[in-house]
């Protein structure tokens, strides 16, 4: 940042450190946030709200076939009996992968993810990159992952352009007949149920 | 608006390159960027939408050139100045120098776990019937308005089909510059990968976009 400050503090800190020190500083002095409160907010994304909340709701897909039809038709509702709600995430739809055909969630105007499963979304699902190429040339973008599919599999790409979330449920893995809900979760990756991935083979998590 | 963020189809960027065991935050600043810009949000003076746009309003080679927590710390700049929170000078000199503006409310901590578990639901009633049915073949509009949208260049002109019909939604192209919410019936509309890009589609691949009613003619 090109301003020149003139308290000494800033002078060892890097242009955002400081930038965004001076933001809540001023927001704070004027009563209008209160720290306290951005501690709580990153504390629920660190520690609460992540991609285990979407990986229990894909154990539960695959081990409940009336589970995984009620998240067909209302993932919503299905997905808060989990007790996973809020913000990005007021409005889901989850997508089933199949051998015919593989889903690919993207947002290609900005960063739309869903949250109250998957968490915060990793800096390649942000970047121009991944949201320039994955409607394009979306088997390209999979090759980046080391997903290679077969090519009699359609690629399906889901463009988040309103406030519809997408959660991708991937396949369930062969060999995993008999495991809990718990190990099954064990398998299911963040990327997976983005569709950037496949999910794990047991003996891999 | 044909802005930097309106990425799908773009070439240039490189390869993804994702990162192995990504941290959530790559530097300190970035939890308190998140936290501030919700916060920020929770007083109640701008939607979802006008901070989308903020941030695609960036100029294209500032955008290109920013992280995307640098991206929201820019746009949220512009929100509290636009709304009178703060100032330049008050931004240069890093303390608040004046009043400024009240907010509406307040996010304390103690009511942190209810407003992320409550969100900000966006479907709205919507009087009438859906114009379009599933199946029905449909084609996006051609426009490119110089404000807010959320049909991106590579979906407009083009035809694809109904796959499904929504609830109706906050339509953000009104609802971004503080001309109501005007909710419309939204729907997912299946392109074919041929359809979008021609002979360098791969053979198989369909796109969707979720559309606001008034993105779609028939066909």
């Amino acid at each position: 940042m090109a301003h020149h400050h003139d308290h000494d503090h800033d002078n060892e800190l890097d242009p955002m450190t400081a930038r965004v020190r001076a933001l809540e500083t001023i927001l704070t002095e004027k009563g209008l946030v209160d720290p306290a409160a951005i501690d709580a907010i990153v504390d629920t994304y660190e520690h609460k709200v992540g991609p285990r909340n979407g990986a229990r709701v894909v154990a539960r897909a695959w081990s409940d076939r009336q589970y995984a039809d009620w998240l067909k038709q209302d993932a919503t509702a299905a997905i808060a009996s989990l007790g996973f709600t809020g913000r990005q995430g007021e409005h889901m739809q989850a997508v089933f992968n199949t051998p015919e055909t593989h889903n690919l969630v993207v947002c290609t105007l900005c960063s739309c993810y869903p949250w109250s499963v998957l968490g915060l979304p990793p800096v390649w699902y942000k970047s121009p990159p991944y949201r320039s190429r994955a409607v394009i040339d979306p088997r390209g973008v999979l090759a980046e992952f080391n997903v290679v599919l077969p090519q009699s599999t359609r690629i399906r790409v889901w463009d988040s352009t309103a406030e519809l979330r997408y959660l991708v449920i991937p396949m369930r893995p062969a060999n995993t007949e008999g495991l809990s809900e718990e190990a099954l979760a064990d398998l299911v990756t963040r990327d997976s149920m983005i569709g950037a991935g496949l999910a794990l083979a047991p003996g891999a998590a | 608006m044909n802005g930097a963020q309106d990425l799908g189809g773009e070439m240039g960027f490189g390869p993804v390159a994702p990162e192995k065991d990504e941290p959530l935050f790559h530097a300190e600043w970035e939890k308190r960027a998140l936290g501030l810009t919700l916060a920020a949000g929770a007083m109640g003076h701008w939607n979802i939408d006008e901070s989308r746009h903020a941030r695609e309003s960036l100029h294209p080679g500032d955008y290109y050139a920013s992280s995307y927590y640098e991206i929201w710390i820019k746009a949220l700049e512009i929100l509290l100045k636009r709304h009178g929170f703060v100032s330049d000078e008050e931004l240069r000199s890093g303390r608040a120098l004046s009043a400024g503006a009240q907010a509406k409310s307040k996010l304390l901590a103690e009511n942190v776990p209810a407003a992320l578990a409550r969100g900000g639901p966006c479907d709205r009633p919507v009087d009438g019937q859906p114009r379009f049915k599933p199946g029905d073949r449909v084609r996006t509009i051609n426009f490119n308005p110089p404000t807010h949208t959320r049909l991106p260049r590579y979906a407009s002109g083009r035809e694809g089909v109904i796959e499904s019909v929504h609830a109706g939604y906050v339509y953000p192209d009104s609802n971004a510059h503080g001309h109501g919410e005007n909710p419309q019936f939204v729907y997912t509309v299946a392109f074919a990968g041929s359809e979008l890009w021609g002979r360098s589609a791969d053979a198989s691949s369909v796109v969707s976009i979720d559309a606001w009613e008034s993105y779609l003619e028939p066909a």
